[in-house]
């Protein structure tokens, strides 16, 4: 890592508008840098879809995904920072798939934040994020 | 492991999408919880799935303990001759499935 892009990627982290104050907005973004190598998130592009209020959050559904063709996306992940523990899943997808989306189910311990990240073929790294109020929470004790 | 549930269409047509959804029953322990004695439940998730189709990778998943109990997974893969959709998985346990359905292309 260069001087420009060690600056330019401690900016951006500092300066991030979708990191709220929450338990573990730091290890968020360590494990996001962990998957892009630092380059900069631009939003956009990337979809998640999930419900804005959980009713249950052992089992909520969620959707995210890409709109472009599936040769557009190098790897989906996914990150929640009200969890104990910031990763959700990271998905690769490879050429038979149809398009660069999935569903599944995930639990969450408390109100948050869920982010997802695309890495492009380009290199470029594209988010989206979703704030929801969780009725009840995932069981963790 | 006790049920697992793949469900893919008999027949597609070329070019088209195969909706496939897997339901796997597994707890997906999360090492989090603790038992009445107050000892931690040993973590048991399910931390790598694979999908393929006519022998071409369609997704390969990382799961962590915030997927739920019992994952279901919903993807989609290209039609492009008839083949197997196969999907693999591993659990921390070392548990390994398999599991095959054959999709005719149209």
């Amino acid at each position: 890592m260069n001087r420009r892009r060690f600056i330019l990627t401690g900016g951006l982290l500092v300066a991030a508008p979708w990191l709220p104050a929450r338990a573990t907005p730091d290890a968020v973004a360590e494990a996001i840098h962990a998957v892009t190598g630092g380059v900069p998130l631009q939003p956009g592009r990337v979809r998640l879809d999930l419900p804005a209020m959980v009713e249950n959050g052992n089992a909520v559904g969620m959707t995210v995904g890409m709109d472009d063709p599936a040769a557009s996306v190098r790897s989906l992940h996914v990150f929640a920072d009200g969890n104990p523990l910031p990763n959700v899943l990271h998905a690769t997808f490879g050429p038979a798939a149809f398009r660069p989306q999935l569903a599944t189910r995930i639990r969450l311990a408390n109100n948050q934040t869920v982010h997802a990240v695309a890495i492009l073929p380009d290199g470029t790294c594209w988010t989206a994020s979703v704030d929801l109020v969780v009725t009840l929470a995932a069981c963790l004790e | 492991m006790a049920r697992i549930l793949l469900n893919v269409p008999k027949q597609v047509r070329r070019g088209e999408a195969i909706e496939i959804k897997l339901l796997l029953s597994h707890p997906m322990e999360t090492g989090q919880r603790r038992d009445e004695t107050g000892t931690i439940v040993p973590r048991n998730i399910i931390r790598e799935v694979t999908c393929t189709y006519g022998g071409a990778e369609v997704v390969r998943l990382d799961l962590f303990p915030a997927i739920s109990a019992n994952p279901f997974l919903h993807v989609a893969a290209r039609a492009e001759a008839s083949g197997d959709v196969v999907l693999t998985w591993t659990d921390d346990a070392g548990l390994t499935g398999m599991e095959t359905a054959a999709v005719e292309v149209v």
